[in-house]
């Protein structure tokens, strides 16, 4: 019942509003304004223009009154060496675009008010001014050139090689999670193979690589000292998938067949991030921005930021996933006195 | 100045072959379906278009109801979407179907096809002076391939798997595995189908574009008298005939891998408990295939919105328009760049560091023709006497639109700065603007300009004012608010945000771009009822309403097939002498010699007269 009443409203409505419309166009050709060339009567001129300028003058206005408003939610928090580069890099440039926007913005909407069409008025026959013109290829191409060379700056820092104290992290997509592997003590990721994948040995680990014993696995959360290099080695297993750590301003994509990485400095720990924000349930987050599939607004994971001491201090408390595993690694063992040779090759790799 | 350097014959000539005015009778089905009129192909897409739009404008819709209130129950959209609303909650799948679909229909369906289609058709020959395209023949069959791509793609949304989900960008292997997500299946199949017919029937149109261009131009019109929107044109169909053979490639390969078991793309995949036998392909090769045409692509969205823009803006503002040889060289320069420029897509991908530096300089270089186009628009208002039109409403808030959206690209074309912002919010923001909204402005801009034209009658100018104001400010309410979302490192393609602490914050925010995205989208719906109310019932159109230059408005009101009903007009002049001093007018089309402007001749035009 309600139903039928809300529709027979919706088409009252509609019913009333072509009427209006109706009524609109008859009066206008009583008052004979269809009469004159197209957009030369002078109320829709002068309402246009007007609007127009309304526009710029209200509209800016609300885009910096919510600029301002939503300033402390867009800036996430930062917590890495190179994201105060890119952060200075990125304001830097929005003020240079502002400038533009605004200037363009303001020519644009004030030129439509100000020339709105007069009767007696003719325009201004101007069809070129070459000097102008240079000028104001010139200025783009210079600001440009200088964008261009800040920006390389960074992006080449960012992406130069870690140092080789880093510390090694393995981030694996899948769908619909990720998969962390730290190389223990001896520093070294053992071999993997997607042949050797299943329900156990999710990364697909060959435990005849004497590196992948001491192999840890899965742990809770990511732990990473802070003031230290860390170097995140990715790849996935299936899909593509991206790694994404919003407050340590890195992205890289995780892809099948091609392993990929990056490396950072985390200069706030947990704790500290905890206090400065003031909110006690503060975490680091790893999320994916590359479209996986059905989970992909899902898969996340912490990132926990210690200072160095209480980051070995963790480090000591994980188990390998050999130790855990003992009869599953020893299958391993047994298959690989014989073919030698084959593991001796991949682990050359 | 472009008008005084080819001679002119001062004698009016006789062209020998243009008498062909004499037509067998046709039936309907000639006159309007199979029709080889480029006016009739021009309308049949701008149909097709305006259909796709509404589909397109629907789904997006349908996932800004997701977005805005993540936790509401959509019961009443059962009816609609069956089994895709599980107890009141949208499938993720779906989610994911509704943004590749909304992403397909809009870029290639409607920005390209509905664009292109409707004004490279409709406009080429009736602003050259030709009688028809080069081929009728190639034209009409570009038009019904597009159709059949269109019923395929159409008929991929029905399907019980879905149609396809992997983003418009389809990256294998997501695309390429059906186990991955159920859109991959069928609905993939019937996506890669489509598409290849979908190229096809554009290098038909391009060839066509192109050929009649070069061939067809009657006499006196050189290449420096065309106007703007037909070196849009056919820039825009050059740069269509290079970059679509390329995804025509890659969606071959692509199916190669999906049916016939090779490994272009996929390696070393382990999915649904299974390692799969593919080894040695490259995901991140479909990525280049992929974005060779994905970037040109944007431009071929674009370029013709400029012609469109360039021409209603001067005929509009009274001038000429300011810099046409920067306008020509600023468009020959961005078709030329957005070829090398591809990689800015996929500067995180694990792609060689320095050729990402490398594309990021080709990137920004594009800003300065783009700069370029946005002061000679601009100063083309200057001193004008401006008109406000519809079509010019809609031309200004191009301008506006392009700005605002083309700027954010300086930004996201510097690799350091795109690490972060890469697939956020702030990419949807920035493309949405300047070539999504911006492109429909351009087409809105069109359709209300050549209306007349098409249809012999007016559209209401009331209903386009109320329009235009609705839709520029649901425009701006709804991408404007989506940088700073953007900027705090929303990921894009989330069904929602609340599992992640991160993002767990402007919740109102996005409410908020929902509500303004389903108001713009209801003001649509005023533009579908003037459309169509003044197809049958509009003021009738004068010959040439809104006192323009350019050759189209020296045909009979209904033009019929073969547009002019005498011979073809000659040209004498470049389309842009609008209030030229002394004249009589403030505008003085093409086809008037300069011996009957003698009072209004600039010195170098007097050897002319």
């Amino acid at each position: 019942m309600i139903t039928i009443a809300i529709g027979i409203s919706i088409l009252l409505l509609l019913v009333v509003l072509f009427q209006l419309f109706r009524i609109g166009t008859l009066a206008s050709i009583f008052r004979g304004s269809s009469q004159k060339a197209v957009g030369t009567t002078k109320t829709s001129n002068k309402v246009n223009s007007t609007l127009l300028l309304l526009f710029l003058l209200i509209g800016g206005a609300a885009f910096a009154w919510s600029f301002v408003s939503a300033w402390d939610d867009m800036n996430q928090p930062l917590a890495s060496v190179h994201g105060e580069w890119t952060d200075d890099l990125f304001w830097t440039t929005m003020i240079v675009i502002g400038i533009v926007f605004v200037i363009t913005q303001i020519l644009l909407f004030w030129y439509s008010y100000k020339y709105q069409h007069e009767d007696n008025k003719r325009a201004y026959y101007y069809p070129h001014n070459n000097k102008l013109e240079i000028v104001w290829t010139m200025i783009p191409a210079v600001v440009m050139a200088l964008l261009v060379f800040a920006g390389w700056q960074t992006w080449t820092k960012i992406t130069s090689a870690a140092p080789a104290d880093a510390v090694v992290v393995e981030v694996m997509g899948k769908q619909f999670n990720w998969m962390v592997r730290y190389p223990g003590p001896d520093g070294k990721l053992g071999v993997t193979k997607t042949s050797l994948i299943d329900a156990t040995n999710e990364f697909g680990i060959d435990f005849s690589d004497p590196n992948s014993h001491d192999d840890i696995v899965n742990p809770l959360e990511i732990h990473v000292p802070k003031g230290r290099p860390v170097l995140f080695k990715i790849r996935s297993r299936d899909v593509i998938h991206s790694v994404f750590l919003p407050h340590f301003r890195q992205k890289m994509d995780a892809v099948p067949g091609m392993p990929t990485k990056f490396w950072f400095v985390p200069t706030k720990t947990t704790y500290e991030m905890q206090s400065e924000t003031g909110n006690p349930e503060f975490k680091y987050e790893l999320a994916c921005t590359e479209i996986c599939g059905r989970g992909h607004f899902a898969m996340r994971y912490v990132v926990v930021v210690d200072e160095p001491e209480d980051y070995e201090a963790w480090l000591e408390k994980q188990q390998a996933f050999a130790t855990q595993n003992p009869d599953y690694v020893a299958k391993f063992q047994a298959a690989a006195q014989q073919p030698v040779t084959e593991n001796a090759a991949v682990a050359a790799e | 100045m472009s008008s005084t350097d080819i001679a002119i014959h001062q004698t009016d000539m006789h062209h020998g072959h243009d008498e062909h005015e004499h037509h067998h009778e046709q039936n309907f089905i000639e006159k309007y379906i199979f029709s080889q009129d480029h006016k009739v192909i021009a309308k049949q897409y701008l149909f097709a278009g305006i259909i796709w739009a509404f589909i397109g404008g629907f789904l997006s819709i349908l996932f800004r109801l997701q977005l805005g209130w993540p936790e509401a129950t959509f019961t009443f959209l059962e009816p609609i979407l069956g089994k895709w609303v599980l107890n009141g909650k949208l499938d993720p799948e779906f989610y994911l179907a509704l943004v590749t679909m909304h992403g397909t229909i809009m870029v290639f369906f409607v920005l390209t096809a509905g664009l292109s289609g409707t004004f490279s058709n409709f406009l080429i020959p009736l602003q050259i002076g030709a009688r028809d395209m080069a081929s009728g023949f190639m034209n009409m069959l570009s038009f019904w391939i597009f159709f059949i791509a269109s019923v395929l793609m159409f008929i991929s949304l029905f399907i019980e798997t879905g149609p396809a989900a992997g983003g418009w960008t389809v990256y294998p292997p997501l695309s390429a595995l059906p186990q991955a997500i159920q859109g991959s299946a069928a609905g993939m199949t019937l996506w890669l189908i489509s598409m290849a017919l979908f190229i096809v029937s554009q290098l038909l149109g391009g060839v066509n574009y192109i050929t009649t261009v070069i061939n067809l131009r009657t006499r006196g019109m050189s290449m420096t008298k065309l106007p703007l929107t037909i070196w849009s044109f056919t820039l825009t169909a050059v740069l269509g005939l290079l970059a679509f053979p390329v995804l025509l490639s890659a969606a071959l390969l692509l199916i190669f891998d999906r049916s016939f078991g090779t490994s272009f793309f996929l390696s070393d995949i382990y999915i649904a408990g299974e390692a799969l036998s593919n080894t040695g392909g490259s995901a991140i090769l479909f990525q280049h295939l992929f974005w060779f045409l994905g970037h040109p692509e944007v431009y071929i969205v674009i370029l013709p919105a400029f012609g469109l823009v360039s021409e209603v803006i001067a005929t509009n503002a009274r001038k000429p328009i300011f810099g046409y040889r920067a306008m020509i060289g600023s468009m020959l320069g961005i078709a030329v760049l957005s070829f090398v420029v591809w990689a800015h897509h996929m500067f995180v991908t694990g792609m060689n560091p320095f050729l990402g530096s490398v594309f990021m300089f080709l990137t920004l270089i594009i800003a300065v023709p783009s700069a370029v186009k946005v002061f000679n628009w601009i100063a083309t208002l200057w001193r004008g006497n401006i008109r406000f039109t519809v079509a010019m409403l809609f031309a200004i808030g191009f301008v506006s639109l392009f700005i605002s959206g083309g700027l954010t690209g300086i930004i996201l074309g510097n690799s350091a700065l795109d690490i972060q912002l890469h697939d956020t919010y702030f990419v949807v923001a920035h493309f949405h603007l300047v070539m999504g909204a911006a492109a429909f402005f351009g087409m809105f801009c069109g359709v209300y300009h050549w209306f007349p034209k098409m249809f012999g009658r007016m559209m209401d100018e009331k209903l386009g004012f109320v329009h235009f104001w609705l839709t520029f400010i649901a425009v701006y309410l709804v991408f404007m608010p989506m940088h700073y979302v953007g900027i705090a490192g929303f990921p894009r393609r989330y069904y929602n945000w609340t599992g992640f602490e991160a993002f767990n914050i402007f919740t109102d925010l996005n409410t908020f771009i929902s509500i303004a995205a389903i108001l713009g989208f209801l003001a649509q719906f005023i533009f579908l009822f003037n459309f169509i109310y003044s197809i049958f019932k509009g003021r009738r159109a004068t010959e040439n309403p809104w006192h323009s230059n350019t050759l189209e408005w020296t045909t009979p009101i209904n033009p019929g097939h073969g547009n002019w009903p005498g011979e073809i007009p000659a040209v004498y002049r470049w389309p842009y002498d609008y209030s030229k001093p002394g004249a009589e007018e403030d505008f003085i089309p093409q086809h008037i010699p300069f011996s009957q402007t003698q009072s209004s001749n600039l010195p170098q035009e007097r050897v002319l007269e």
